[in-house]
């Protein structure tokens, strides 16, 4: 059974107020997440990804399909002591420290007496803050509430984590170490399911991804395999001067001093290597470029928003 | 109580606390103690009278305008601010979250008024320099202050659940206007004819009645209040608080948390 169970979740808004137009924010969603996966959640801005969240955590209500955390229906209130959850731009009650915070989240879900005072130091110690317990969080930075967030998501050590943009406000090093966090507690045994519009985080954490835009699902796999159906790229690069006989393939060229460099799709490397060999130009190097979840994210939005205009 | 509301309820009353909403205690003491060193040099044997009439007036007022202002942000300030994502994301039911913002705002008007209680009584002993058994009604109207607030509270809860913070705060305002007439109101009923009749009514049946609730003038000049309205009215605030209160937890149990 997948920890998580979204079957043909949708969601139309109506917008206007005199005349009330449906608008479409998710198209029937189907997706299963496996026990103990890190699971991406990819799409650009208001591609539906936090929608879909907000209907995990029943905040928003479906006009369609359902969906099932452990077995259980998102509204069952017994699966709420079992998720974590971190929403984008976090912002919490400024007035208490994040301390006290943390020990009202932790009560709500259930803790109390000394386990949640050592629950609540430990996780402080975790997201990095241990010394700012008693300091109020209308004193603290954006990348530091981000910290805190995440603390509250993980406090009461719930078995599945959903995190909505959460690498948003925090710097390099803090990146880093919410990755490191996030393979912590797929190695701890629980499921991640994590929304972003940062690829490369996404490609270095995830097992599998899903790739969203226009609230329509573009596909859903583990990131070699999306990556494996992107068509090659190579790069050539020589000794001399741009080729307008390159230019014609279409072929975009970088010059650096001498050097030039560029980069074009596989099946045009016969006919660029002749060229470059008739004009007699040195030929430095030829190098596969290696396939990015960015090149598939890029050519997957592009291929939806063709499909789009076709039907419009 | 639910464990949950009472931690929802305990962290409303502290964010007033520290908002320092009870700061208001401030300009009601200095207001009071003007008022009775005024009063005591020149008023002649109706200084109780006055203080009393100056105490409670200003008690029902400072807490109507608490009750409506914080009343009218508890729920619109929590989905503006989006703290309620990481609230209703644990196991707390959405009428848990309404009845424990409603317990903590109560909780917060009734310490207020507890201590401006203390301060209209102390000013009460500054002009008389002595209590005296009828001085006992002040207390009973002071509970029916807090009657008026907690149907207040409801009300701009209810308000708040589907409506903008202003427009929450012009309609509890104004329904707290119209129910301080209601029994005027009524009294107009009973001279209209046919549909205007039924009508005004209707809606003097339906704005609370803040009349009945406010025997400020009754207490000033030593009347007993019977054990038969105190009932009543206890009866009727507390039936009309739940049922806005429920009004607040069914709209709210239906709205998507954009």
């Amino acid at each position: 059974m997948p920890t998580i169970e979204i079957l043909g979740l949708e969601k139309t808004y109506t917008v206007g107020f005199w005349r009330k137009k449906p608008k479409r924010a998710l198209h029937p969603l189907t997706l299963a997440i496996e026990d103990g996966e890190i699971f991406g959640f990819l799409g650009p801005n208001g591609a539906g990804k936090t929608t879909t969240l907000k209907m995990l955590m029943g905040l928003v209500f479906p006009t369609g399909g359902s969906a099932r955390i452990l077995g259980m229906d998102v509204n069952d209130p017994r699966v709420k002591a079992q998720i974590g959850f971190l929403p984008e731009q976090p912002y919490f009650y400024d007035y208490l420290t994040a301390r006290e915070l943390l020990e009202y989240y932790g009560r709500l879900s259930g803790l109390g007496g000394k386990d949640l005072s050592g629950r609540v130091q430990q996780m402080l110690g975790r997201v990095g803050l241990p010394e700012m317990g008693g300091v109020q969080l209308r004193k603290f930075s954006k990348g530091m509430l981000q910290r805190v967030g995440i603390a509250q998501a993980i406090l009461h050590d719930p078995k599945v984590v959903f995190f909505d943009e959460p690498m948003s406000g925090l710097d390099p090093m803090g990146r880093r170490e919410l990755r490191d966090l996030m393979e912590q507690l797929k190695q701890e045994g629980k499921t991640v399911f994590f929304s972003t519009h940062i690829l490369s985080d996404a490609e270095t954490l995830c097992d599998r991804v899903a790739v969203i835009h226009l609230g329509e699902l573009r596909g859903v796999g583990a990131v070699a395999q999306l990556t494996s159906n992107v068509h090659g790229k190579v790069e050539v690069v020589w000794q001399g001067v741009v080729l307008a006989a390159l230019k014609a393939l279409g072929v975009e060229c970088h010059v650096t001093g001498d050097t030039v460099r560029a980069v074009l799709a596989e099946e045009n490397l016969d006919a660029a290597i002749d060229v470059v060999r008739r004009e007699r130009m040195r030929l430095i190097s030829v190098t596969p470029v290696r396939n990015t979840l960015e090149q598939y994210f890029v050519e997957s939005l592009k291929h939806s928003e063709k499909s789009a205009g076709s039907v419009a | 109580m639910n464990t949950r509301i009472t931690h929802i309820a305990s962290n409303t009353f502290r964010e007033a606390v520290r908002d320092r909403v009870l700061y208001n205690l401030i300009a009601f003491a200095v207001l009071l103690s003007g008022a009775a060193i005024l009063v005591g040099q020149i008023s002649i044997e109706i200084e109780k009278l006055v203080v009393i009439n100056l105490g409670l007036t200003a008690v029902s007022l400072f807490g109507i305008v608490i009750s409506i202002f914080i009343g009218i942000g508890l729920v619109s300030k929590e989905i503006e601010k989006r703290t309620l994502y990481t609230v209703l994301s644990r196991p707390v039911r959405r009428w848990e979250f309404i009845v424990g913002k409603f317990f903590g705002l109560a909780g917060t008007l009734v310490v207020n008024t507890f201590f401006m209680a203390i301060g209209v009584f102390g000013a009460l002993f500054y002009v008389a320099h002595k209590f005296q058994a009828s001085d006992s009604w002040v207390l009973v109207a002071l509970y029916f202050i807090v009657l008026q607030f907690l149907i207040i509270c409801a009300l701009a809860l209810l308000f708040s659940s589907f409506s903008s913070p202003l427009l929450s705060a012009v309609f509890a305002f104004s329904l707290f206007v119209i129910g301080s007439f209601s029994e005027d109101l009524r009294g107009f009923a009973q001279m209209a004819t046919g549909a205007t009749r039924w009508l005004v009514t209707g809606v003097s049946y339906l704005v609370p009645n803040f009349s009945a609730l406010n025997i400020i003038a009754s207490v000033a000049h030593g009347r007993p209040v019977s054990g038969q309205l105190i009932l009543h009215n206890s009866a009727y605030a507390l039936l009309y608080s739940a049922m806005a209160l429920s009004a607040a937890i069914l709209i709210f149990q239906r709205r998507n948390l954009k």
